[in-house]
């Protein structure tokens, strides 16, 4: 037994937690005064960064959003939701590129404006990549989860892994997707709009943009919007229609809603359903921005959604939205004021102070004790 | 099963050439010379090894139905070294020991060519690798030269001079770097670029690390379009040049993008590279007199364009016996030291060899344009 004073001073310490608590003070200190100083060099670069990160954001949000609904109902963190998410940019890819069924309407329709049939064929592609994500995903649970329902939880969540590994090598078998990496074909010329105090221009032929202008793509803009309404959307079914209070329930308390009469599997299936939907309209979200797909892709866009998820407080659906906005800021903004190299240092260090500090995230509630 | 019955074959080829060798009418050197191929033909880069293999084969037979060397003809020993270092050392075991060659060429790949490079220095043996790229190739790890060890293609810090003594032949006056920080190849050209273009005059208005797992090059790419440098250098392979050029267009940046021959394939966006410049070992599109010889006879044997690594293996197998004739005799000692101080016009360049047995010639410089890459110029060191 030590028990000189000193000794005890450190115990004490620790024991209270000042020292972690002190340590994130000063980082939080550092990062606001960062950003202060970088706001008041070059406000118009800064906020540009601000915009690159809402790009990443929306993405990783609809990725988190399934993380979140399969966890807030079976308890499951499902590591194959990253891989869903790049089997949803292969499929968009050879909806595009095999079927041509982004030209769909077109093709039958001759006359119709080609704004019109091209916003009708893209969103076909993406129904296309959510419907099959959808369908996988239901195949997943069914093979691989159903059956561990009542095992330990740990062993759900290492077939999920196991999962995981299963799509990334059966797609890049070169029968079923490519062990390469494959160059996107946009369905839509990409158009960048220089927004400034003199109006908005637009960019093109290796002009460079006007001094004090903010650079917004249509593709960034498609990204946000189909985010937001997919979101909407989402918080629709889950609030106001029947499937979406029988999810509720579920998650409230899966063996009372089996006595009240609903179809537990159904509503868990579903949950994986619309989960994956979302994932595959983020595969093709990302694969039109970065325009290049290849079957490791989901790993780290995964990993990161999942963080986001756990930031915002895993299970709640506006909880993953706010995070994941958080964590394509914190990317963005570390990689150009802090360093590139360090960003998923970063990015993954979130992780790690929340958990210490509020381990159930922002919009989290305290696990409740159940009878 | 195939695999055993394929070993005992080998076996008995061996033992029949055994049993040949030591019969009086096999005398030891006999009327021909032989020359050992390394090359992957199987492993993770079989195509490389065969396009290799098959530029060696093609010069061999040249030489043979002009009368091959010192009125012998030549004998070509092909061995598989699967690009790895073991199955390497016993291929080049095996072509030394029991094949007696005094000449290796090979093998692709540095990981393979630098412990077959050890024995051949040992044994005597010379070897010229055609495309391994690393520096402790022709290199002890003391920092001299090995005696008996060559290549026929430059070293990756070389591509970097070249670059930058080409942007500022353009008039590029500013440059913005960036690199994999994780990547040898990476990091050898930018720092060579680096120091060659601020050694010229330039000035470097940015550097910025990224690793090989990133995709979002956004924030990177916002500060360049900001330099609004004249340059954007980015010498990696062709994966990440995709990413970086698609991506740059959307924010603004309108520098030249230039790299070195991680961009050389047939998977590069060349709508989002377009007006790139990048440099290579060579380019079929080069007028000199010896390089169309060489693309037609190729494509008229083999049916395609010659890439990059059938020219190099062309050029070390030619390189190899024009010196074993200056030589005059087919002695490794001899030939290492004419190879030393041989000048031949090769399809890459006319090379000669630095001290380092690394040769000395110019690069091709390409460039990305309307959906095509087109020769763009020449630049000597």
């Amino acid at each position: 037994m030590n028990t000189s004073p000193i000794a005890q001073l450190i115990q004490k310490i620790i024991k209270q937690g000042w020292m972690g608590k002190s340590f994130l003070l000063l980082i939080t200190l550092l990062a606001v005064w960062r950003l202060v100083v970088a706001l008041q060099e070059n406000p118009i670069l800064f906020l540009q960064q601000v915009v690159n990160g809402l790009q990443l954001g929306f993405v990783y949000a609809l990725i988190a959003l399934g993380y979140t609904m399969v966890y807030g109902i079976v308890r499951l963190i499902n590591f194959a939701h990253g891989d869903v998410f790049m089997v949803g940019a292969f499929v968009s890819f050879y909806s595009i590129t095999r079927f041509q069924l982004h030209t769909w309407a077109e093709r039958l329709f001759p006359a119709m404006p080609d704004g019109v049939s091209l916003i009708i064929g893209a969103l076909t592609v993406m129904a296309a990549s959510m419907v099959a994500c959808a369908l996988l995903a239901v195949v997943i649970e069914r093979i691989a989860y159903k059956p561990l329902r009542n095992a330990p939880r740990i062993s759900a969540l290492i077939t999920a892994i196991g999962v995981s590994f299963f799509l990334e090598y059966f797609a890049a078998l070169n029968f079923v997707f490519s062990p390469n990496f494959i160059t996107y074909r946009r369905p839509i010329e990409v158009v960048t709009w220089a927004i400034g105090p003199g109006g908005i221009t637009t960019l093109g032929g290796g002009i460079a943009p006007p001094p004090g202008t903010i650079l917004i793509s249509n593709i960034a803009l498609i990204i946000i919007l189909t985010s937001i309404i997919l979101m909407f959307g989402l918080q629709f079914i889950v609030q106001k229609t029947r499937i979406g209070k029988a999810m509720r329930s579920v998650a409230y308390d899966k063996q009372t809603a089996r006595l009240m009469g609903i179809n537990t599997d159904a509503i868990i299936s579903t949950t994986f359903a619309i989960g994956a939907a979302l994932a595959g309209a983020a595969g093709m979200l990302y694969a039109i921005a970065f325009s290049q797909i290849f079957f490791w892709m989901g790993i780290i866009p995964g990993l990161k959604s999942f963080v986001a998820a756990v930031l915002g407080g895993i299970g709640s659906i506006p909880g993953a939205f706010i995070g994941a906005l958080i964590m394509g800021q914190a990317e963005v903004i570390s990689a150009a004021y802090i360093s590139t190299p360090l960003r998923d240092a970063i990015a993954f260090s979130i992780l790690i102070i929340v958990l210490l500090v509020r381990p159930t995230g922002i919009f989290g509630e305290p696990e409740r004790e159940k009878a | 099963m195939s695999k055993r019955l394929l070993v005992v074959f080998s076996f008995l080829i061996v033992a029949s050439m055994l049993l040949g060798a030591c019969g009086p009418a096999g005398s030891a050197g006999g009327d021909t010379i032989k020359v050992a191929i390394l090359a992957p033909l199987s492993g993770p880069v079989p195509t490389f090894g065969v396009s290799t293999r098959d530029g060696i084969l093609m010069a061999i037979e040249e030489w043979n139905a002009k009368g091959g060397v010192l009125g012998k003809q030549i004998e070509a020993i092909v061995a598989d070294s699967q690009c790895t270092a073991d199955p390497a050392v016993n291929a080049a075991n095996k072509v030394i020991d029991q094949d007696q060659v005094h000449y290796i060429i090979g093998e692709v790949c540095s990981s393979a060519s630098i412990p077959v490079s050890e024995i051949a220095e040992q044994k005597g043996v010379v070897q010229i690798s055609p495309t391994s790229t690393n520096p402790s190739v022709t290199l002890n790890p003391d920092g001299s030269t090995k005696n008996y060890i060559f290549r026929a293609c430059f070293i990756d810090p070389f591509q970097g001079l070249v670059m930058a003594k080409f942007a500022l032949s353009q008039g590029k006056q500013t440059a913005f770097i960036m690199f994999d920080q994780g990547n040898d190849y990476v990091l050898g050209l930018a720092e060579a670029f680096e120091a060659s273009f601020t050694a010229g005059g330039g000035t470097i208005v940015g550097k910025e690390a990224y690793t090989g797992q990133d995709t979002d090059f956004s924030a990177i790419l916002t500060k360049v379009a900001d330099s609004q440098a004249d340059v954007l250098f980015i010498p990696d392979y062709y994966n990440v040049v995709n990413l970086v050029a698609t991506q740059a267009k959307e924010r603004g940046v309108t520098s030249t993008l230039m790299g070195g021959d991680g961009w050389d394939s047939s998977d590069l966006d060349l709508a989002a590279a377009d007006g790139g410049f990048f440099s290579n070992h060579y380019s079929a599109e080069d007028t000199r007199p010896v390089v169309q010889e060489f693309v037609s006879r190729y494509e008229a044997k083999y049916g395609s364009k010659p890439d990059a690594l059938a020219t190099l293996g062309y050029d070390a197998a030619n390189l190899l016996l024009a010196a074993i004739e200056k030589a005059g005799e087919d002695d490794p000692a001899k030939v290492k030291d004419a190879l030393a101080s041989l000048q031949y016009d090769a399809v890459s360049g006319t090379i000669t060899f630095d001290e380092f047995h690394n040769p000395i010639k110019a690069a091709a410089i390409m460039q990305v344009k309307d959906g095509k890459v087109i020769f763009a110029d020449s630049i000597a060191p």
